[in-house]
């Protein structure tokens, strides 16, 4: 694994300790500015789902699952040269310190999807597959901060694993400007805390954005700071990612030789 | 309690580490023709299998024509899928390990009745659209020669049912990439007496015929779809179907407890080698049978034992080999 992105897990961020860190030039969970979260991941974890995958970044726990391309459920939705991306989003009640149900209708839930629907509609060849449905189904198990760049990795994995032809990887990453200087990956603490946080989703190969989403105000002289820092993230994620999925479909590819 | 910190790694280190500066490097100038100069991994000793991921360059030569699950950009062919490179003469596609069923002429598919339409079944057959099968390719039960009339379609609900089993043939592509099936043979319409699996697609292989009858006293269809049948035994030979009965929607009554427990076994068996992603075909199937009979049938189901069955049966067919 990247040496740099692997980090003990303080999962109880103390004042002591922030003290201490401090000092040493560290955020509140031991990390240096440009550092992400460990990251985990494997697919195919749904046996039902035509592809699927879960990610870990840090304490952020994501499961997503992809079906079809398939026959669409409504035929009013039919468009007769592409597939439709359907995205559904949900935030289980325990993934946060307080516990909180949210009904389906929830404006958040579908912004978010909203959100992950348009980060994949320039990336996945729908032409490919007309008059069909491709669904995809986020579930977030525990939140720590970076819920919808944890979504867009996660849904990349399961849409590779279900076979959807895309132009490209997305990864998505965000950074901020926490304190008084720009941060990657901000966590929990760091995101209540009033940082200005910018969310971004890349097409590594070419370096195209998808996605980005900015919801607090920040100066625009740090902008490109963060954005910079943002777009580091997502080549690094890229290469945790791609890294996964070679791997299995290397094992896959062996198994299927013997 | 004294820490201490690293300095941070400089790039070219991580690159290395992830295998990627070099990848990258040797897949521009890659050579198709089965000399790589690109060595991956230790996970990739075997140069017969070229794994892509989504944007990777697969050659940068323009004599190359793109096919399947490959797209062209900047003159270079670009993988689309994560999957492995095929390559026939001077067209390269990639296929995806694990995918929905892409269909060819002539492919015998187990389906599933989703809907009753004018004229025509929707039937599910783990395509990314539901596949037809029109009226007009369905035999009448008696076996009678002759146009479909209007009385016809008014009991179609007497062939084909929602959620019925069938097997049939791929007989054409509508323009849409929808499948047009066809059941105009005996060997093809509805299935009975046995139960169903569903495997990735890309497991079952192309045979010359996918109706096995296995030493077991058990039938096997394989589906080119994933979708497979398992079911007791019934007569192959044409002159004794009863051609009366192709539409019945009743089981036979004489099937054994023994019959059952076959049926359970071989059904497990399937499932224990596409868990470990194993082609399937008829031969191997037996072999896995074989393996099974050493533990009971309640067993078949833990991972373990899946997993020693799929590795004899494996054992046994490359003995068989050779």
């Amino acid at each position: 694994m990247g040496l740099h992105l692997a980090f003990p897990h303080l999962i109880t961020y103390r004042k002591t300790n922030s003290d201490v860190f401090f000092e040493l030039g560290l955020r509140v969970d031991g990390r240096r500015p440009a550092e992400l979260r460990k990251i985990t991941s494997t697919t195919s974890v749904l046996s039902q789902a035509d592809g699927s995958a879960y990610l870990e970044h840090g304490n952020t726990k994501v499961l997503a699952a992809v079906y079809g391309p398939r026959e669409p459920r409504h035929r009013a939705l039919v468009v007769h040269d592409r597939a439709i991306l359907n995205v559904e989003f949900n935030i289980a009640p325990f993934s946060t310190g307080e516990r909180r149900r949210r009904t389906k209708n929830d404006k958040r839930l579908l912004e978010m999807a909203s959100f992950v629907k348009q980060t994949f509609e320039p990336v996945v060849v729908t032409t490919l597959y007309s008059r069909s449905q491709i669904d995809i189904y986020l579930q977030v198990i525990q939140q720590d901060g970076g819920v919808l760049q944890a979504c867009i990795n996660a849904a990349t994995m399961a849409l590779i694993d279900a076979g959807v032809a895309m132009t490209d990887y997305v990864c998505a990453c965000t950074a901020g400007w926490v304190e008084r200087e720009a941060a990657i990956d901000l966590n929990h603490t760091e995101e209540s805390s009033d940082a200005s946080e910018v969310t971004i989703a890349m097409l590594p190969k070419s370096g195209k954005i998808t996605l980005a989403q900015m919801e607090s105000r920040l100066h625009v002289d740090k902008l490109e700071e963060v954005l910079q820092l943002a777009g580091e993230g997502c080549k690094q994620i890229h290469l945790v990612v791609d890294k996964t999925i070679r791997d299995r479909a290397e094992d896959l590819a062996r198994k299927l030789a013997v | 309690m004294s820490i201490t910190f690293h300095s941070p790694v400089p790039r070219a280190a991580t690159d290395k580490a992830f295998g990627r500066g070099k990848r990258n490097n040797a897949a521009y100038d890659m050579d198709l023709d089965g000399d790589h100069n690109d060595t991956p991994r230790s996970a990739m000793n075997d140069p017969l299998i070229h794994v892509v991921t989504p944007g990777e360059v697969i050659t940068a030569d323009t004599a190359f024509m793109r096919g399947h699950g490959t797209y062209v950009e900047q003159e270079k062919v670009l993988s689309s899928v994560a999957g492995v490179v095929e390559r026939v003469n001077k067209l390269i596609s990639v296929r995806p390990l694990h995918s929905r069923y892409t269909g060819e002429i002539g492919d015998v598919v187990v389906g599933r009745i989703t809907e009753v339409a004018q004229k025509r079944w929707k039937v599910d057959v783990n395509a990314r659209l539901d596949a037809i099968l029109m009226l007009s390719s369905v035999n009448l039960p008696g076996g009678v020669q002759r146009r479909k009339q209007e009385s016809d379609e008014l009991q179609m609900r007497n062939f084909f049912v929602e959620g019925d089993l069938v097997v049939a043939e791929l007989q054409t592509f509508f323009s849409d990439g929808a499948y047009s099936l066809h059941t105009r043979s005996l060997k093809y319409g509805k299935l009975r007496n046995g139960s169903f699996i569903t495997v990735s697609p890309g497991l079952v292989q192309r045979c010359k015929s996918h109706f096995h009858s296995l030493s077991c006293g058990v039938d096997v269809i394989l589906g080119l779809n994933g979708y497979i049948w398992v079911s007791a035994h019934a007569p192959q030979n044409l002159d004794e179907i009863d051609t009366e009965q192709v539409y019945s929607n009743k089981n036979k009554e004489d099937i054994t407890p023994a019959d059952r427990e076959s049926i359970a076994r071989v059904a497990s068996c399937i499932r224990a080698l596409a868990e470990d992603f194993i082609i399937i075909n008829d031969t191997i199937i037996s072999f896995a049978y074989e393996a099974s009979l050493q533990y009971p049938l309640k067993d078949l189901h833990k991972k373990i034992v899946m997993h020693d069955i799929a590795i004899e049966a494996t054992h046994a067919v490359e003995t068989m080999k050779g």
